[in-house]
């Protein structure tokens, strides 16, 4: 089932155990425009029923658009509650963070005019078997922040894990100054002169050991550097410390296992030590999912740099209009398949929610049928 | 759709949840608490059988050591349960559960019993090297074969170490009474005793295997805590996915762990066959292999926390056998007083990992979180 179809049927369980009360928890993060509409249809319809409904999100145009009263949280302790139709999304922003928060993304304009990676025709398959990417082309430039966009499932994760290298390719290639990369090993890439970096969607599960530390962390990719057999903790432990004032990571000490930190700090982690290394290509999936606004601003900031020193960035995000601030370049995956690719400065969110699920295509090949 | 009148719970009335934070200090209250609460619990056992649990106890505590004798006994007890807990260590660390112990302790003891009764020939020297190597290589390949299988198939660890178990042990039965049978045993079938040269030396009236064993806490905990190979099988332990996105080969690193682990119990086997038994039979390990892994696990796999535990666990049950005697019990006895203060403990070692959560819902609410 796809995750609006799960969510669907989690609403329904709560109907059938006939609730009085509904709390929805960050819903519209997996789902494509077109579907958060009829949610919110779903939700109006429930509150006419008598329903009372607690929708918990961080996307102020939908608190704005659904809701009748807003709550704000901050660390902890209700900071205030305001009728939405007397607020806006400043004072909303304004609450939420403490003090005036400038809310568009940076976009700077970079001039690098280099291809960095040419992917052609990729396909692969996941652990099952099954063919998650099919026949996938594009470019990724230096200095370009290219958007993946795709209902979940649509071989965002495969993808990115075929070109770090974690993937088994099928067919086709991925070129880098004209040499494959497709089926070397970690250090013959390094060799060739890429510096590849990939933060995982599932950050505590793949990116990170949960119940490690920070030092033990960011030793994860570097530990079998040096010669003897005893692994080096020390440079380790001051890259740590450098990272917490750096990122401003809230954590209790560089020891305290990650997995009590909040998922902002947790992506703070990872972040910054994928940017330890350098890369001349960074993957993130996800990025900022679940993410509080000051974090998600800390890592769009930590990217843009990245973006300003010549990386090539691929994004893998679910908010529309976050991509659209932020990418150069917008591809639409939907079922394994690159449905298209457009420049952010002419898109539309209802563009790209049409690519998503591919509703033109599927109207010309109907019309053929 | 608004329903009329009360409604009954549907979540189960209670269910078990993982501890997310087990604190240093819980865990060390807990556990005074825990052999406390065992204490407890065998006093009262003691007195139904009609003893007084005062002395019952001061007897097991002296028992273990108020003689040179007395003591010895314990260290030998203690040091093939140290050293295959030891060798558990490792493996579980990489969440591989290595039930096979008992099995590597006796494919240890066999390898090295080889050398012994054919090699006898050899100077001292040489021959307790080869009977060294000969044990580690026995275990280690014993505990290689499961890690082959779940590596490349996917196979349940637990069941395939657990049956290799049998197997062993039907191996000796077989050498026993079969290619190895000692000619001038009449009457039942056993080994040969090991001849002087075969045996392996006494350090300070004790056989070596106290010395091997601490020099073996040291390696373990510096190989553990601070080498590659350590950090990997942490790593490996923690999540798979973790370590193949860090780029380890985590086959190799399972294959290489679990015969380090089967070595070090082999080791064990061949420390009781040429130190303590001076043969091979069926009964070579007691149910070492199995006790192991209660000490592993209580010990948090600490190696340094091993070794106190193991020392325990041997004064216990060198106490124990004392107070059989003393107050004229039959082993049973003894058995079901073990047993006792093992079950609180290993209950209590429960309680710091889980607790129960009590469904205290009320009607009318409904969560949903995506």
């Amino acid at each position: 089932m796809s995750v609006s179809e799960k969510q669907t049927v989690e609403i329904l369980k709560v109907l059938y155990r006939k609730a009085d009360i509904l709390i929805l928890d960050e819903p519209t993060a997996v789902l494509t425009p077109q579907e958060t509409s009829r949610l919110f249809e779903i939700l109006r319809r429930m509150k006419q029923e008598g329903c009372a409904v607690i929708i918990i999100t961080h996307k102020l145009n939908e608190v704005l658009e659904i809701s009748d009263r807003v709550t704000i949280l901050r660390k902890g302790e209700s900071v205030a509650t305001v009728n939405t139709a007397d607020t806006n999304a400043q004072e909303l922003t304004e609450l939420m963070v403490g003090r005036p928060v400038e809310l568009s993304i940076e976009h700077p304009e970079t001039d690098f005019k280099e291809n960095l990676l040419e992917i052609h025709h990729l396909t692969a398959a996941n652990e099952e078997g099954v063919e998650m990417i099919k026949d996938i082309s594009f470019d990724l430039n230096r200095g370009e922040i290219l958007g993946v966009a795709g209902v979940a499932g649509s071989g965002q994760k495969e993808l990115c894990e075929a070109i770090a290298g974690l993937l088994p390719v099928k067919k086709g290639a991925i070129l880098y100054h004209d040499e494959n990369i497709v089926g070397k090993t970690p250090n013959e890439i390094i060799k060739i002169g890429i510096s590849m970096s990939f933060i995982p969607e599932d950050r505590l599960g793949m990116g990170l050991a949960a119940s490690m530390g920070m030092v033990d962390n960011m030793l994860l990719k570097k530990y079998n550097e040096g010669k003897g057999p005893f692994v080096r903790k020390k440079e380790a432990r001051e890259t740590a410390k450098r990272l917490v004032k750096e990122l401003e990571i809230v954590t209790p000490g560089v020891d305290t296992p990650v997995r009590r930190l909040s998922g902002g700090n947790v992506q703070k982690v990872l972040l910054g030590r994928e940017i330890e290394s350098e890369p001349n290509v960074l993957i993130t999936a996800y990025a900022v999912r679940g993410l509080d606004i000051n974090s998600s601003y800390t890592i769009y900031n930590a990217l843009n740099e990245q973006k300003k020193k010549g990386v090539g960035i691929l994004f893998i995000g679910e908010d529309l209009d976050v991509m659209l601030e932020l990418c150069d370049r917008i591809m639409v995956l939907c079922h394994g398949r690159v449905t298209g690719i457009i420049d952010t400065k002419s898109a539309t969110k209802e563009q790209i929610g049409l690519l998503m699920t591919d509703a033109k295509g599927q109207e010309r090949r109907g019309r053929h049928a | 759709m608004r329903r009329e009148g009360k409604e009954r719970c549907h979540e189960p009335w209670v269910h078990v949840v993982k501890k997310t934070e087990i604190s240093a200090s819980k865990t060390l209250l807990l556990s005074i608490l825990a052999v406390f609460a065992s204490l407890v619990a065998g006093g009262l056992f003691i007195l139904a059988i009609g003893q007084n649990p005062f002395s019952v106890y001061a007897t097991i505590v002296k028992g273990a050591w108020r003689s040179s004798i007395a003591r010895k006994g314990t260290i030998k007890l203690a040091v093939p349960l140290l050293i295959t807990a030891l060798g558990i260590i490792p493996a579980f660390k990489m969440k591989f559960w290595n039930i096979g112990a008992e099995g590597q302790i006796i494919m240890g003891a066999i390898f090295a019993t080889y050398f012994a009764l054919f090699y006898d020939h050899l100077p001292h020297g040489i021959l307790l090297v080869l009977m060294f190597i000969a044990g580690m290589i026995g275990g280690g390949i014993w505990g290689l074969i499961p890690a082959y299988f779940k590596s490349k198939y996917g196979t349940n660890e637990t069941l395939f170490t657990l049956m290799l178990n049998y197997i062993a042990l039907y191996l000796i039965k077989y050498l026993v009474e079969g290619p190895w049978k000692d000619p001038a045993s009449s009457g039942f079938p056993k080994i040969a005793t090991f001849s002087e040269n075969a045996r392996l030396d006494q350090i300070l009236g004790v056989h070596a295997g106290w010395l091997i064993a601490l020099i073996l806490v040291v390696l373990v905990f510096i190989y553990i805590k601070f080498s590659k190979h350590g950090y990997e099988i942490d790593i490996v332990g923690e999540s798979v996915n973790t370590a193949r996105y860090a780029g380890m080969n985590v086959r190799k690193i399972v294959l290489r762990t679990m015969f380090l682990s089967g070595a070090i119990c082999g080791l064990a086997g061949m420390i009781q066959a040429t130190g303590a038994a001076y043969t091979l039979s069926e009964g070579i390990t007691g149910g070492v292999g199995f006790t192991a892994i209660s000490v592993a696990w209580l010990s948090r796999l600490n190696p340094l926390i091993t070794l106190v535990v193991s020392v325990l666990f041997a004064v216990l049950e060198k106490g124990c056998s004392v107070m059989q005697s003393t107050f004229g019990m039959s082993s049973a006895v003894s058995d079901i007083l073990q047993g006792i203060i093992l079950f609180f403990i290993l209950g209590f070692d429960f309680f710091t990992r889980y607790r129960f959560v009590f469904c205290k819902k009320k009607q009318g609410e409904g969560s949903m979180s995506c």
